[in-house]
C-alpha cells in the first residue's frame, strides 16, 4: 500500500498555519488592550433636545436612566447629556479601566459605586470637582455620604444614592414556622435559622460569594476596618483583614451555610430571583435598593404580593446597633472629558432634579442621599407597597442612612472582591474555617499591595 | 480543509509513474511569478500583519514593563515571566486545562471516529440527517452554546431538574465546585465532535473504494473493514484533529467564562490561563503582567504542540 504521507508541497503551510495558531494564544489577551469604545457624544441613547448646545457623553445604569436623562436635557438649553448603558457594575468598570490604559474612549461623565472610586482616583482617571463648584452641592449630603466621595478638600464625584442594609424578610415563611418576631440579633437570626429548617422550612437566608461587598459590610458592623488609605499618602495602606471580627462574620455565616441552614447560591441570577419568588430563602440580608431590583425582576406581584416586609438589620449587640451599607453610587468625571465645566454641570445636576429622584425612590430602584428627599413628608411617610404598606424609609432605612458612619475603601477594591469571593466559595463548602479565610485574604491582600507598589503597615 | 486531503492531486503522483505534464510553452520567469504570489498573498497579509503580527508585537514590548498602582511604569525585564511560572494562579490554571485536554480530546476523538464510521457505513435521508444534526452544535457559537448550557443545566428550570423532581430527587448541579469539569466537558464535547467528525468523514470519503472491494474479496467483515482499514488511513487526520483541539484547549476560555456568573463561584477568576490574562487586564488594570501570562501560555502551547509533534513524528509527520 501507497504510503499515507503528506504531499511536500502542503507541509509548509501546515506548520504555518499551527504557528499561526499557536500565537494566536499569545495575541488573544494581550493584543486588544489597544482597543476601547469610544464613548463619541453622537452615539447616543437618548434624544437630544438642544442639539445645538454642548453634549457631555455619559455612562450609567441606572434602571430609569432614560426618564431621568430626558428631565436633564429638557431642563438645560446649554448642556446635553448623550447617555449610553456600558453595563451594570465590573461590565463598565473593566470598558472605563481599558478605556484609561488606552488613554481615549472613555466619557465625560461616569456612573461609579463609592467604593471605586478610590481604584480610579489613583490612576488620575477623574477630576477634582471642588474647583468646578462641586461644594455648591455639598449641603445637600450628609457627613457621611460626602467623605465617602472626597478625599480631603477634593471632591471626586457627586453622590447620588445610598444602601442603607436592613433584613427583607418573608411574612408568609415567618408565620408558618412560628418565627413570631423578626431577631433582632444574628445569634437570634441562626436560632430562628435553625428552627425553620427543622420544621422542614425553606433556607433562612443566603451567602453567596458574587455578593462580597455585603460580606464586608457584615464584616465592617462587627467592627472590622479592613482598609485604612489616605489618597494624600498613597504609597501607604493599612490592611486588616486577620482581625477578629472578620474572622467571627465568616466563621458565622459559614456555619450558617455547611449545616444548610441558608443557601449559598450567587444572587442576581435568574435562578436566585425564582428562589426569592418561590419563598426559597424567608430572608434577604440586602440595602434599600433591592426592593426596587426584585420588583424589576418580578418579584413581590401576583400571588407573592404583600407577603415581604422589612427589619432592622440584625445586631451583634442589640444595645449598640450599627448601621452598614451595601451599594450606592455617584457621578464622576473622568480627566478624559473634553469640557469639563460642561461635565461636572451634569455631574452635579444629573439624578439630583426633585422629579428624577422621586421616580427613583417611588420604584425604590434607589435610596437617595438628597437630603431635601430625605426630610420630604412624602419620603418619609410614604407606605411602601413592595412591604405591604409598611412605612419602611421612616421605620427602617432612614435610622439606618443616618447612622451611617462611611467607610474606607481601598485603591484595588475589584481585586479585593475577587481574592474575597473566592474565599466565601471555599468557606461555603467547608473546605475551610471563617478563621483559615481570613487569614488567607490578609495575606494574599498584602502580597498584592506590595506587589502593587504600596508600602503595607 | 486542503491540508487533510489524503489523496494528492495527480500532478504530485510520482510515484505512479506517470510523467508530469509538459511545461506550458511560454514561461514566465520565477521573479515575475513570485511577484504575482505576493500580489494574491498580499490581503491576507496586511490583515495577518495588523491584527496578529503588530498586536503580538506590542503585547510582547508590554510584557517586558511593569505597572504598580503606586508606582507607575518601570522596565522589568524578563521579571513578568519568572513571575508568570512561579503564579500559583497560572499555574493553577495551566494544570486544569492540560487534564482537561487529557480528558476531552479523547473524549471528543472517539465520537467523531465512532459517528463518522457509522456514517460512513450507512447511506440515505437518515444518515444525512444525522450528519446534519452532529454538526449542528458546531455552527452554534460558542457564547451561544454556553448560554444554552446555562439553561439546560439550570437548578430551577433545567429539563434536568424537571425531569429528576418527576422522581422526587435532587438533580445534580453540573456547575457546582466537584462537577464543574464534567459539565464543561460534557458542552466543549458537544461543541466539537461535529466538527471533527466532519473532518474524519471527509478523509474517509475520499478513500478510494476500490481498496474495501479487495479487503471484503479477501475475507474482510466490515468491522475489520473499519479497524484495519479506514481507520489507518484517516490518520493523518487524528494529527490535525489533535493539533487543533490542543491548541484551541490550551487556550480555553468562552465556555467557563459565559457559565461563571452562574456558578456559584466555581469559575474563579484564575480558573483557566486565558480567563487569568482577562481578568489581570480587564478587571485589576495589569496589562503588563496579562500580556507577560499571555505570551507565556503561547510557550506552553507552543511547547505541548511540538511535544505531541515529536512523539507523532512518522514520515508523514508535519515537521520533518
Amino acid at each position: 500500500m501507497r504510503s499515507r504521507k503528506m504531499p511536500t508541497m502542503k507541509r509548509p503551510i501546515i506548520a504555518m498555519s499551527v504557528l499561526a495558531l499557536v500565537l494566536g494564544a499569545g495575541a488573544c489577551s494581550g493584543g486588544d488592550d489597544g482597543g476601547g469604545t469610544a464613548a463619541k457624544p453622537t452615539n447616543c441613547t437618548n434624544k437630544i433636545v438642544h442639539p445645538e448646545a454642548k453634549a457631555v457623553s455619559v455612562w450609567a445604569w441606572y434602571p430609569n436612566m432614560a426618564k431621568v436623562v430626558d428631565n436633564f436635557n429638557n431642563a438645560h438649553t446649554d448642556v446635553q447629556v448623550c447617555w449610553t448603558n456600558a453595563g451594570q457594575g465590573a461590565p463598565q468598570y473593566a470598558k472605563f479601566q481599558t478605556a484609561i490604559s488606552a488613554k481615549k474612549g472613555a466619557p465625560d461623565v461616569i456612573m461609579l459605586e463609592a467604593d471605586q472610586l478610590v481604584g480610579f482616583e489613583i490612576q488620575d482617571a477623574l477630576v477634582d470637582l471642588a474647583p468646578y463648584g462641586a461644594n455648591d452641592v455639598k449641603a445637600k449630603f450628609s457627613a457621611g455620604a460626602w467623605k465617602d466621595v472626597s478625599q480631603g478638600d477634593a471632591v471626586y464625584a457627586i453622590p447620588v444614592d445610598g444602601g442603607p442594609m436592613a433584613m427583607i424578610y418573608r411574612t408568609d415563611v415567618f408565620t408558618k414556622y412560628g418565627i413570631k418576631t423578626p431577631p433582632k440579633t444574628w445569634a437570634e437570626y441562626a436560632e430562628a435559622a435553625a428552627k425553620v429548617k427543622a420544621a422542614g422550612g425553606p433556607n433562612f437566608g443566603d451567602f453567596g460569594s458574587n455578593v462580597p461587598a455585603v460580606a464586608t459590610a457584615l464584616m465592617i458592623q462587627k467592627g472590622a476596618n479592613p482598609f485604612t488609605y489616605d489618597l494624600a499618602n498613597k504609597q501607604n495602606i493599612t490592611i486588616k483583614l486577620d482581625d477578629q471580627a472578620t474572622k467571627d462574620v465568616l466563621n458565622y455565616w459559614g456555619d450558617l451555610a455547611t449545616r444548610k441552614l441558608i443557601g449559598t447560591e450567587d444572587q442576581f441570577t435568574t435562578d436566585y430571583i425564582a428562589g426569592v419568588v418561590n419563598g426559597k430563602y424567608a430572608t434577604y440580608v440586602s440595602a434599600a435598593w433591592a426592593p426596587g431590583y426584585l420588583t424589576g425582576a418580578g418579584v413581590g406581584s401576583g400571588k407573592e404580593k404583600g407577603k415581604f416586609a422589612v427589619a432592622p438589620l440584625p445586631q451583634w449587640d442589640a444595645g449598640a446597633p450599627v448601621s452598614v451599607n451595601w451599594g450606592g453610587s455617584t457621578f464622576a468625571v473622568t480627566s478624559q472629558a473634553s469640557d469639563k465645566k460642561a461635565a461636572a454641570e451634569v455631574a452635579k445636576g444629573l439624578y439630583a432634579d426633585e422629579a428624577s429622584l422621586t421616580d427613583g425612590w417611588k420604584t425604590q430602584t434607589i435610596f437617595p442621599l438628597n437630603q431635601d428627599v430625605l426630610k420630604s413628608e412624602a419620603f418619609v411617610n410614604n407606605k411602601v407597597e413592595f412591604f405591604n404598606g409598611q412605612t419602611a424609609n421612616k421605620d427602617i432605612y432612614i435610622p439606618a442612612a443616618n447612622a451611617y458612619q462611611g467607610a474606607t475603601y481601598s485603591p484595588f477594591t475589584v481585586y479585593y472582591y475577587a481574592q474575597l469571593q473566592a474565599q466565601i466559595v471555599k468557606l461555603n463548602s467547608g473546605k475551610i474555617t471563617g478563621d483559615q479565610a481570613a487569614t488567607e485574604l490578609q495575606d494574599i491582600m498584602v502580597k498584592y499591595a506590595k506587589s502593587q507598589g504600596f508600602t503595607v503597615q | 480543509m486542503a491540508v487533510i486531503r489524503s489523496t494528492p492531486p495527480a500532478a504530485l503522483r510520482d510515484s505512479t509513474g506517470v510523467p508530469r505534464a509538459t511545461a506550458p510553452p511560454r514561461r514566465r520567469s520565477p521573479a515575475r511569478r513570485g511577484a504575482v504570489g505576493w500580489l494574491f498573498i498580499l490581503p491576507f497579509l496586511v490583515v495577518f500583519a495588523v491584527f496578529l503580527v503588530a498586536p503580538l508585537l506590542y503585547a510582547g514590548y508590554l510584557s517586558l514593563y511593569t505597572k504598580g498602582l503606586a508606582t507607575g511604569t518601570t522596565f522589568a525585564g524578563i521579571d513578568n515571566y519568572t513571575r508568570a511560572f512561579t503564579d500559583p494562579s497560572f499555574l493553577k490554571g495551566l494544570w486544569l486545562v492540560l487534564r482537561f485536554s487529557l480528558v476531552v480530546i479523547p473524549l471528543q476523538m472517539i465520537v467523531a471516529l465512532v459517528a463518522a464510521l457509522v456514517l460512513d457505513e450507512v447511506t440515505g435521508r437518515l444518515a444525512r440527517f444525522s450528519r446534519l444534526m452532529i454538526f449542528l452544535p458546531y455552527a452554534v457559537p460558542a457564547v451561544l452554546g454556553a448560554l444554552m448550557w446555562g439553561f439546560l443545566y439550570s437548578p430551577s428550570f433545567g429539563p434536568l431538574e424537571q425531569i429528576s423532581s418527576l422522581f422526587n430527587v435532587q438533580a445534580p448541579f453540573l456547575l457546582s465546585q466537584g462537577n464543574i469539569f464534567y459539565g464543561l466537558l460534557n458542552v466543549v464535547t458537544w461543541q466539537w465532535s461535529g466538527y471533527y467528525m466532519v473532518i474524519i468523514y471527509a478523509a474517509l470519503k475520499s478513500i478510494d473504494s476500490s481498496i474495501y472491494e479487495a479487503a471484503r474479496i479477501d475475507g474482510a467483515s466490515s468491522r475489520q473493514i473499519a479497524l484495519r482499514i479506514k481507520v489507518p488511513m484517516v490518520s493523518s487526520a487524528f494529527v490535525l484533529i489533535l493539533v487543533f483541539s490542543l491548541i484551541g484547549t490550551l487556550q480555553f476560555f468562552a465556555e467557563p467564562q459565559i457559565l461563571g456568573p452562574i456558578a456559584n463561584g466555581s469559575v474563579t477568576p484564575d480558573y483557566t490561563p486565558n480567563i487569568y490574562a482577562f481578568n489581570l487586564a480587564f478587571a485589576y488594570a495589569q496589562f503588563n503582567y496579562a500580556s507577560a501570562i499571555s505570551f507565556a501560555l503561547g510557550f506552553v502551547v507552543f511547547l505541548a504542540v511540538a511535544i505531541f509533534m515529536v512523539a507523532t513524528r512518522k514520515r508523514g509527520s508535519i515537521f520533518t
